[in-house]
């Protein structure tokens, strides 16, 4: 059976507010419009509007309300119709969510979840197209969670609405309307994924390729490519940004003794850097080759559909860097 | 119906105090020395601030209340335990109101494992979930949400989760002040409270300056109680250097915020007696202003209404004095002789979960490795 990403989301929303009454949604558009990517289409007419609330455009207030809503037992999911638009409330997830338990010392935990499409889109310029990960995964007490197929977007999403702490769940515009097989086991309502672990999607022996979100499918791709050209990788799906699971990215490293990181954010201070440095904490006596990073071009967003293209990580970029590190290609300036 | 009060703001001719000598005291006896006896311990609490400040005892930026006492006791003395307070870095004096002990406080300030937040959150974020205290937010205007939110809880509790109270909906009070009232989030969140008709009262304690920078100044229309019924709610201007004129209007709004007809907006006069901060210098007030609004001091009008009135006499007040200086010396010796927080204690509540410190390089979650508590694991 296949299940599109949109209604994985859905569907794993739906079967959290069934189960809980403290589950809420509020955010722009989430009820009458049905969700400005329908994500959230039918869940105004099941639950009625005390559950489902639509909210002015007031990204700083509804983030807010959301956090003290919260303190008090709600478990509330607050959609950002974009997570370009948490930037106005960034100081709600950062000072108040984020940072509530401990300067309380535990009193008043903070069980919210911000989720929201994230990431490049397309041709939507440099205010509306860029990836949050590195930013909020910067942050002691949130949860960074990225799903990339119908499975992690149910069993993570679904995980992230029990959990006791704020979590920032980023999502992916272009994702929505792909579809991907789903076993019983994932359909069943009592089906989580575990924050914390990454899940290895292609096993492989000559390098492994980090990715997240909707880098994963680029980084199958570019796996796929690889292998006819005898070259094995290991695609790991993040889908945990923080806690980031260094245990099998090392694992995985150890075995490869290569690593190409991918993300669609800015390359400076960015997930990629994080996770090289684990490598080269943990690993470094492992690796046979320099460590390989794609990530956005840094600059903001183009519009142009040429330059917006080159702005992005491409798959023939994760190939070119995989066979850098089996030395396999030319250098990266002849490449360039 | 939409109440409207001038205010005093612009005249500044409002010179009537708790002063009037009707024979007909507004408050009992019993209730006057509970304000009386909530008003000193503030004063008394945040002098004793001052001086362990300079004592080196306390550090970062302590605000002190000095001066607004009448708005925290004639607020917060009128709530229930369930009900909430949220309030801004001027935060130790609605703690106590709200009746979170002064050797907690005090203790907190002095950053002990035995102050209200184990001395995670320091004078700016009071928090005490036993109390009711939601913090302690030291971004101006980022409490008004969280507030908001605290209420819209209430309301859930009592709409959708079917746990009613009989008494009607917690009540949440939100202060803040009048620089605040030029911030975004003040609108949006009176916008969506007056919307979903919530039970909050916005408390702005207009205490005419946002650190150096007048209201007068600031603000195009300086009557902030008018903000109220352009959003459709009752905005009510109050002196709020008088404790019991303060007290009737909260009745008011409280009583209404409980019954579910939703949110009030209430600006307080008042003044704060010194600097933003102790950092402040505190030069761009002109003394001719500190004198007008000392010779109007909220706990001297009490005390002389108090007495007028035949509510208590001198030395019955003068004893309460005592018992609060005991109480704050108490609370001072407690701090002091109270443990620094373990080591163990850093990385303690960064998550409810602590499996949110992720899984370390052995493949099991850092937060069971034996050390992890000790503070000396790596994360």
């Amino acid at each position: 059976k296949e299940m599109m990403v949109r209604e994985a989301l859905n569907s794993a929303l739906d079967e959290e507010m069934s189960a809980d009454p403290k589950v809420f949604l509020m955010g722009e558009e989430v009820g009458e419009y049905q969700g400005a990517y329908k994500i959230s289409k039918g869940l105004l007419e099941k639950y009625g509007p005390d559950r489902v609330l639509d909210t002015p455009i007031t990204e700083a207030g509804f983030a807010g309300i959301g956090v003290g809503a919260a303190y008090h037992g709600l478990k509330p999911v607050v959609e950002f119709m974009t997570f370009n638009f948490s930037m106005q409330a960034i100081d709600h997830i950062i000072n108040s969510a984020a940072k509530s338990n401990y300067m309380s010392a535990g009193q008043l935990s903070v069980p919210i979840v911000f989720r929201g499409p994230n990431g490049a889109a397309a041709g939507v310029g440099a205010q509306h197209s860029q990836c949050y990960a590195a930013w909020y995964a910067h942050v002691p007490g949130l949860k960074v969670l990225s799903p990339y197929s119908s499975e992690d977007a149910r069993g993570l999403l679904k995980a992230a609405i029990r959990d006791p702490d704020p979590v920032v769940f980023l999502e992916n515009e272009l994702l929505y309307g792909e579809s991907f097989p789903v076993s019983a086991e994932v359909l069943d309502s009592s089906f989580c994924v575990p924050i914390g672990k990454a899940k290895i999607e292609r096993e492989g022996k000559d390098v492994t390729i980090t990715a997240f979100s909707k880098m994963v499918g680029f980084a199958l791709k570019a796996a796929e490519i690889l292998s006819k050209e005898g070259i094995s990788a290991e695609v790991i799906n993040l889908r945990s940004i923080r806690p980031l699971d260094r245990a099998t990215i090392n694992a995985s490293v150890r075995k490869t003794n290569r690593l190409v990181t991918v993300e669609e954010g800015f390359p400076q201070h960015g997930v990629g850097a994080e996770i090289c440095m684990s490598v080269v904490e943990e690993s470094f006596e492992y690796l046979d080759a320099p460590v390989e990073r794609i990530a956005g071009a840094d600059v903001p967003m183009p519009y142009a559909p040429n330059l917006e293209r080159m702005a992005v990580p491409q798959v023939e970029d994760i190939v070119r860097a995989a066979k850098r590190a089996c030395y396999r290609s030319v250098p990266l300036a002849a490449a360039a | 119906p939409l109440f409207a009060v001038t205010s005093g703001v612009v005249s500044s001719d409002k010179t009537k105090a708790a002063s009037s000598s009707a024979s007909n005291p507004a408050v009992t006896r019993e209730v006057a020395l509970e304000l009386y006896e909530d008003m000193i311990l503030g004063r008394a609490f945040e002098d004793m601030c001052a001086q362990m400040y300079y004592r080196g005892k306390m550090f970062g930026f302590v605000h002190l209340y000095n001066g607004q006492e009448a708005v925290s006791t004639g607020f917060i003395k009128l709530l229930n335990q369930s009900d909430k307070v949220v309030s801004t870095y001027r935060d130790h004096v609605h703690a106590l109101s709200k009746g979170v002990p002064s050797r907690e406080v005090m203790a907190e300030l002095f950053g002990k494992t035995t102050g209200c937040c184990r001395g995670q959150g320091g004078s700016m974020h009071m928090f005490s979930a036993a109390h009711n205290l939601l913090g302690g937010f030291a971004f101006i205007g980022e409490g008004i949400p969280v507030a908001t939110g605290a209420a819209f809880s209430a309301k859930y509790h009592h709409e959708v989760l079917k746990q009613s109270k009989p008494e009607g909906l917690d009540v949440t009070l939100a202060f803040f002040g009048d620089g605040t009232c030029n911030n975004g989030q003040f609108f949006e969140c009176l916008n969506m409270a007056q919307l979903w008709k919530l039970p909050i009262i916005f408390v702005v304690e207009n205490n005419l300056w946002a650190i150096g920078m007048s209201h007068l100044r600031a603000t195009s229309d300086p009557e902030i109680w008018k903000k109220g019924p352009a959003f459709g709610m009752p905005g009510v201007h109050v002196d709020g250097m008088d404790v019991l004129k303060v007290r009737e209007v909260a009745q008011e709004a409280i009583a209404r915020a409980r019954r579910g007809d939703g949110p009030t907006l209430v600006e307080c006069e008042t003044y704060r007696f010194r600097g933003h901060s102790l950092a402040d210098p505190d030069e761009l007030r002109k003394p001719d202003e500190k004198d007008h609004y000392s010779a109007r001091d909220p706990i001297i009008a009490l005390k002389k209404y108090i007495i007028e009135h035949g509510l208590a006499s001198e030395s019955e007040l003068k004893s309460i004095d005592k018992k609060i200086d005991d109480v704050v010396e108490d609370a001072v010796e407690f701090a002091d002789s109270s443990p620094l927080p373990p080591r163990s204690q850093l990385l303690e509540n960064v998550f409810a979960d602590p499996k949110g410190f992720g899984i370390g390089p052995d493949g099991k979650y850092r937060c069971e490795d034996p050390l992890f508590t000790q503070g000396t694991a790596q994360v």
